[in-house]
């Protein structure tokens, strides 16, 4: 750790990542950071119900079913983890 | 004469029965212990136990109360002692070091006594196997317990006989001494009754004959000869029986010890004293005839240890002839025993460390016993011999330490083995960078300091030289050492192993020496390496507790909760089972002290563990066939369990009453009441609620009330005084008159534990609701005056509180009326501690419920007593009589108005007075009166005294001078400037040679006044005065006192609205060239002030211009200002952004780190300011600046860069910034991305909802759905 880390949040970055899932550091890949910015965007869906019932009437889905979708796929939003090239 | 020469007859018999005894050979049967082994009273004389009633236990508020105590004899002024000093900020330098056994009473210090016992198995790990017989199991430390108990229960059987037997005999002696004394004819008859009564004189003769150190074949028992009924006693029967008691209950060789503090030698065998010779013959009578042994013994008094203690190896005569401490036995001849050490009184630390080793050695060498035996040896092939019929083990003392080949054997010279690499003597320079070692240190670090290579040291060795290092690091090292050490120390915990470390930290933490900074340290280890050993730990369980536990009863708080801590978190590692299996055998130790510690740290297990877990085992200890001490702890760790947790024991409580009820009704007094305590802390913690848990006990308590007496009953009405207030108000008027009855009659109790206890249940009783102020009056109060409203009461400060709490409690239900009535003679009592009760007790009655009741009458006596009491206080807390003061004229308001003259004229009068403290008082009594003077209309009488005051300005005493305008500023407050007398203008300029004065009271107060001034009535004084203030205020903000600064800055601010900013700031801007920074942070201040109360733009262009000035402290003291000044405009700063955008950009390009530190921070609060004002365009290009700063690594930069991008995401918005930040998250240089990925962690912990709207649109990647196709759609 830096000493310049010691005085701002950073300092207790392991609290902080249980905390905010969604907080990233130097070793992030593209599939980790992507899943985060999709789960995000999901619940941000889920959480304005304005937003939910636009997407309904884009969709023709009923909102209670477009909620479900999306909280379903907060599970996997990504797919299955790519294969990690050992390297 | 008679007398005499029987004690010489006495004497010589004595000694010639002695030398036939020790020549004789012992036979077995009539040895009795060798009681300078096995002596067991060594606590003779020491307070037993911490008092077990009051606040017992909650320390808490014990230290509070001692350190009040002591600082009451402090002088001083009181708000400057309760300042908390421990912080490190004081400037009177650091703190001297302090060693804890230097503060520690002798209670206390028995911590000391404790032995670190060997580790122990740990069934967990062991599993099935049958543990080693070398390791120390559940099962050994329960046998050596009960034997321990066995033969203290023994020993005080035989001292309970030779009780008896002396009793018997002093009784007989004291009948045959007062005969005497009576008279003188009845003298000779009384002989004659003797005679032929075989009840008194002529017993003790019968009884003489008859004791078995008569015998010709025993052994004297060492204490026999205190039985010894001399004449010469008879004669001396005079003194008390007590202090008689104490020279003949169980008699020690270490008794001795009290000899030399006996003056009465003069006539050895016809004093006391000359009873300790017991000891000395017993040893000297080997070589030496007792005559001559007590001759040299008296006549080298000054003796040192080394003779004057019977070491057993004094034996050689050598040594015995030798007083003191001979280079001939060498050091070991200097240990004493562990008794004789005791009972000298104070020791130094390094006897109790010689103890205490001696201790621990006597411990490992115990002989072996069978059982070990039988573990060691293999069962077959070996045969057990039964000793020759011949044989006769040693027992005593002095023969036993002759035949053990130890270095004293013999007497001569002998050349020591030479060992270049230990001079232990001459501190030496510690080698490796190791810090400076203190010579109690060499014991335990000596080591270290050998030069011997390491690679010839095993990996055990060197491990624990590792160690070793390390903890001396920790102990003595700077700061960076000792971190560094701590952390070394903690993460290779589990690769020292447990074993190792623990071998080394618990024995420095019984050093005596210890201070507590190194005691803290120390426990810092432990509580680290704690953390990583977790169940590591569990076989040193009980060896960290014997040094942990002290802490329980530290004086100091936060070593308390240090102590708790560390158990805690000792009990969280280890388990349940592995404590309680540590700590069972210390629940019924023979040693109180033991009992009372393992009773704290049990409560603390049951905090850390929960009390549901340990509520079994309770239950099995309290209700303990085997022992009262068990039943005793286990009640007594309830107590404590409801004292640590407060009202988290409310959903255990009514298992917990169960548990301990039986107590009440216990056949030991000490369970009796220590069961009652431990309700009353129950039912205090459960307070309000809970009383349906405590129906089960009510009727015993009761019973108990009436049947007992002295302590036990304390006890019990402290547990109904507390239970009393959980109950309905029915209920409750019920009990409490039940109990009152019981409570008058010991309110006469001498007994000052009783008194408090009364005191507290009366106030407890009185404050429930059912409890008719009637009945209190009539029932309660004449009885309650006439006994506690005495002088002596208020001689005690305990006794003092509790009695004007409870006086203030009844006094809300009787009325102030009656309670004032009743005191208020006594106000001119004098005793002058008794009348600052008796005002102290109005006070508060008359804040709490006002004036309203007293009468006219009575209002007059008031006046009166108090006008009396204040003026005749001598003593220097003068608080109380002030307060008091205040109080009631306030209290009463308007109707003080007739006797204001008569207050104002003793006021004028001690203004006069030759003694600085009256005149002070004077002072400030006019402040606290100033507001109820105006309510009087007394206007021109306050104008008066504001001359008065005006012309007592040259006062000399800083402290009178700070009354002095304290009361000024009381005055100005309070009728205004308009009106003041002397008129403003004439005020001011006296007071700006007062600004000088450097003493923090003076000002303080004329700061305050100066600035009441500016701020209320600057148009009396002319413009010129004011700049002159202004100069002598840039010296106040030098002021250590915070409070002096704050208000020189907000002065500042009055003044410039005063007068025009312009002068002012040309003065802070000068002032900014100064080399001070704390002088410089202050202007800074002041100058933003001075924009925000005149208006920006008056300041800005003059602070821009400043920036110019090629100067780095100029500079840099205009951007804080700048910082400061949008901090406080807020949303004004929207019309000065584009000024000062110019500014920021150069500020922000500038090469010094400062510049662009403090530029950054004034973005921040610009940006928070102007945030949604429509000023995206110039933050965007301050933005800019900002950015390139991201990479820097001094702390105070980074921060205050940080904060700015933080501030300009909330003007911005976050997509702004998650724009700036996406070209950095996928960097290939690790160091860019850790920087990028911080921004965007802060970032997105600001705003996560909304960065939903700005992620970058991401390509889908084989199976991998990276696209976010929702926010595509449109419709």
């Amino acid at each position: 750790m830096q000493v310049s880390d010691r005085f701002n949040i950073n300092s207790q970055l392991e609290h902080l990542q249980a905390k905010y899932v969604g907080t990233g550091h130097s070793d992030v890949n593209r599939f980790e950071w992507a899943v985060n910015i999709q789960r995000d965007s999901y619940a941000s869906y889920v959480g304005h119900y304005p937003l939910l019932a636009y997407f309904a009437i884009a969709e023709n889905e009923s909102i209670g079913r477009e909620r479900y979708n999306f909280m379903q796929k907060m599970l996997l939003p990504c797919g299955l983890p790519p294969e990690k090239e050992d390297d | 004469m008679e007398a005499d020469r029987s004690t010489v007859d006495n004497e010589i018999k004595t000694s010639v029965d002695e030398r036939r005894n020790t020549e004789s050979v012992a036979p077995l049967s009539s040895v009795t212990f060798d009681s300078d082994l096995y002596e067991d009273n060594r606590f003779e004389g020491y307070v037993r136990s911490i008092p077990v009633n009051e606040d017992e236990g909650e320390a808490d508020g014990d230290a509070a109360l001692l350190f009040r105590r002591r600082m009451s004899s402090y002088t001083g002024p009181k708000s400057l002692i309760d300042i908390p000093r421990a912080d490190g900020e004081d400037d009177s330098g650091f703190k001297k070091p302090s060693r804890i056994i230097d503060r520690e009473d002798e209670y206390r210090r028995r911590r000391l006594d404790r032995i670190i016992s060997p580790a122990r198995n740990d069934p967990f790990t062991s599993g099935e196997t049958t543990p080693d017989a070398s390791v120390r199991t559940y099962a050994d430390v329960m046998r050596e317990q009960a034997l321990q108990r066995q033969k203290e229960e023994l020993l005080k059987a035989v001292a309970k006989k030779h009780e008896e037997e002396k009793s018997n005999k002093t009784v007989g002696a004291a009948a045959a001494a007062e005969a005497p004394v009576a008279a003188a004819s009845q003298k000779r008859r009384n002989r004659w009754d003797q005679s032929q009564d075989s009840d008194s004189g002529s017993a003790t003769k019968k009884t003489k004959s008859s004791s078995d150190w008569d015998a010709p074949d025993s052994t004297p028992g060492i204490g026999r000869w205190d039985a010894t009924p001399t004449p010469a006693r008879v004669g001396d029967a005079t003194p008390s029986i007590s202090r008689r008691n104490r020279w003949d209950e169980t008699p020690t060789p270490g008794r001795l010890a009290d000899s030399d503090a006996t003056p009465a030698a003069a006539t050895p065998g016809a004093t006391p004293a000359g009873m300790t010779w017991d000891a000395t013959p017993k040893l000297g009578v080997l070589a030496t005839p007792t005559p001559k042994r007590q001759r040299s013994r008296w006549d080298e008094t000054p003796l040192s240890m080394g003779s004057a203690t019977p070491i057993p190896g004094v034996g050689t005569p050598a040594a015995a002839f030798t007083p003191g401490i001979t280079p001939i036995g060498g050091v070991d001849l200097a240990t004493p025993t562990p008794g004789a050490i005791n009972l000298r009184g104070p020791m130094t630390p390094e006897q109790y460390n010689l103890l205490k080793w001696e201790r621990d050695i006597e411990e490992r060498n115990r002989p072996l016993t069978d059982e070990e035996l039988d573990a060691m040896f293999p069962h077959e092939g070996y045969k057990i011999l039964e000793p020759p019929s011949s044989y006769v083990p040693i027992r005593t003392p002095a023969r036993k330490l002759l035949a053990t080949p130890t270095p004293l054997g013999t007497p001569l010279y002998s050349i020591p083995e030479e060992n270049r690499g230990q001079q232990f003597d001459v501190p030496k320079e510690a080698p490796g960078g190791l810090p400076f070692m203190k010579p109690e240190d060499y014991q335990y670090f000596g080591a270290l300091l050998n030069d011997e290579e390491e690679e010839q040291l095993s990996p055990e060795e060197q491990k624990e030289r590792k160690i070793m290092k390390l903890l001396l690091k920790v102990k003595n090292g700077t700061p960076p050492q000792r971190k560094t050490a701590l952390r070394q120390l903690t993460d290779k915990a589990r690769e020292f192993g447990a074993g190792p470390l623990f071998n080394k930290i618990l024995p420095l933490l019984m050093q005596p020496t210890l201070e507590d900074q190194e005691r803290h340290l120390l426990v810092k280890v432990i509580d680290r390496v704690l953390y990583k050993l977790d169940e590591l730990v569990r076989p040193f369980v009980h060896k960290i507790l014997v040094v942990i536990e002290p802490l329980l009863i530290d004086e100091d708080y936060y070593a308390r909760v240090e102590g708790r801590e560390i158990i805690s978190n000792l009990s969280k590692a280890a388990g349940l089972a592995t404590m309680i299996a540590a700590m069972r055998p210390d629940i019924d130790n023979i040693d109180e002290y033991v009992r009372n510690t393992t009773a704290r740290a049990f409560s603390v297990v049951a905090s850390a563990l929960g009390i549901p877990a340990l509520l079994p085992f309770l239950k099995a200890v309290c209700q303990s066939k085997k022992s009262w001490q068990a039943r005793h702890t286990g009640i007594k760790i309830v107590q404590q369990i409801a004292i640590l947790m407060g009202c988290a024991v409310l959903p255990h409580l009514r298992s917990l009453v169960e548990i301990i009820e039986h107590g009440l009704s216990d056949e030991n007094q000490k369970v009796r009441t220590i069961t009652a305590l431990s309700l009353a802390a129950l039912a205090e913690a459960a307070a309000p609620y809970g009383i349906e848990s405590f129906d089960s006990v009510l009727k015993p308590l009761w019973k108990g009330i009436r049947s007992h007496r002295g302590k036990v009953l304390a006890a019990f009405l402290k547990a109904i005084g507390f239970i009393i207030p959980l109950m309905d108000a029915l209920y409750a008027s019920y009990y409490t008159k039940e109990v009152m009855v019981i409570l008058i009659r010991e309110f006469q109790s001498p007994d000052e534990e009783m008194k408090k206890i009364v005191l507290k249940v009366v106030k407890q009783c009185v404050s429930t609701e059912g409890v008719e102020a009637d009945y209190i009056r009539n029932d309660i109060l004449p009885e309650f005056f006439r006994n506690f409203w005495v002088r002596r009461m208020a001689l005690d400060r305990r006794n003092y509180k509790q009695l004007v709490d409870t006086t203030v409690e009844i006094a809300n239900k009787v009325g102030v009326a009656d309670i004032v009535g009743r005191i208020v003679e006594d106000l001119k009592d004098e005793s002058e501690p008794y009348r600052r009760m008796v005002m102290e007790t109005i006070e508060k009655v008359v804040s709490n419920l006002g004036a309203s009741d007293i009468d006219a009458r009575l209002e007059e006596l008031l006046i009166d007593g108090i006008l009396y009491a204040f003026q005749e206080q001598t003593s220097d807390d003068a608080n109380v009589m002030l307060n008091g003061f205040g109080a009631v004229v306030n209290a009463l308001g308007q109707r003080v108005k007739p006797y204001l003259p008569q207050i104002c004229g003793t006021i004028k009068w001690r203004l006069n007075n030759k003694s600085a403290k009256v005149r002070q008082q004077a002072a400030d009594l006019i402040s606290r009166i100033a507001v109820v003077m105006k309510q009087c209309h007394e206007e021109q009488l306050m104008g008066h005294l504001g001359v008065v005051l005006y012309e007592y300005l040259g006062e000399e005493y800083p402290e009178v001078l700070g009354s002095i305008l304290g009361a000024l500023k009381a005055i100005v407050n309070v009728i205004g400037m308009t009106k003041m007398t002397p008129p403003i203008k004439d005020l001011l300029p006296r007071l700006t040679p007062i600004l000088k004065n450097r003493h923090e009271k003076v000002q303080e107060n004329c700061i305050d006044l100066v600035g009441r001034i500016a701020d209320r009535g600057a148009e009396f004084v002319p413009a010129r005065e004011w700049m002159r203030i202004c100069f002598e205020l840039l010296e106040m903000l030098k002021a250590h006192k915070k409070g002096i600064r704050r208000a020189t800055v907000n002065t500042f601010g009055y003044i410039a609205k005063a007068i025009g900013p312009q002068d002012v700031l040309a003065t802070l801007l000068n002032n900014l060239k100064v080399q001070e920074r704390q002088n410089r942070v202050c202007t800074t201040v002041a100058i933003a002030i001075v924009a925000e109360t005149c208006s920006p733009f008056t300041v800005l262009p003059a602070l821009m211009n400043e920036y110019r000035v090629p100067e780095l402290n100029v500079q840099n003291g205009v951007l804080k200002s700048l910082s400061f000044l949008f901090e406080y405009i807020g949303e004004m700063g929207k019309d000065y952004i584009y000024a000062v955008t110019p500014l920021l950009e150069d500020a922000l390009m500038d090469r010094d780190l400062v510049h662009r530190q403090t530029a950054a921070s004034a973005v921040k609060h610009l940006a928070l300011g102007v945030a949604g004002l429509g000023c995206e365009d110039a933050l965007i290009h301050l933005l800019n600046y900002v950015w390139p700063n991201i990479f820097e690594t001094s702390p105070h930069v980074i921060n205050a860069v940080m904060e700015a991008i933080e501030g300009l995401r909330v003007a911005l918005g976050p997509a702004v910034i998650l724009n700036y930040c996406l070209q950095g998250l996928f960097h290939p240089a690790r160091k860019v991305r850790e920087v990028y990925w911080k921004i965007y962690n802060s970032l997105y912990i600001g705003a996560q909802d909304a960065l939903v709207a700005f992620y970058p649109m991401l390509n889908d990647e084989g199976n991998n759905i990276y696209s976010r196709p929702e926010m595509m759609m449109f419709l």
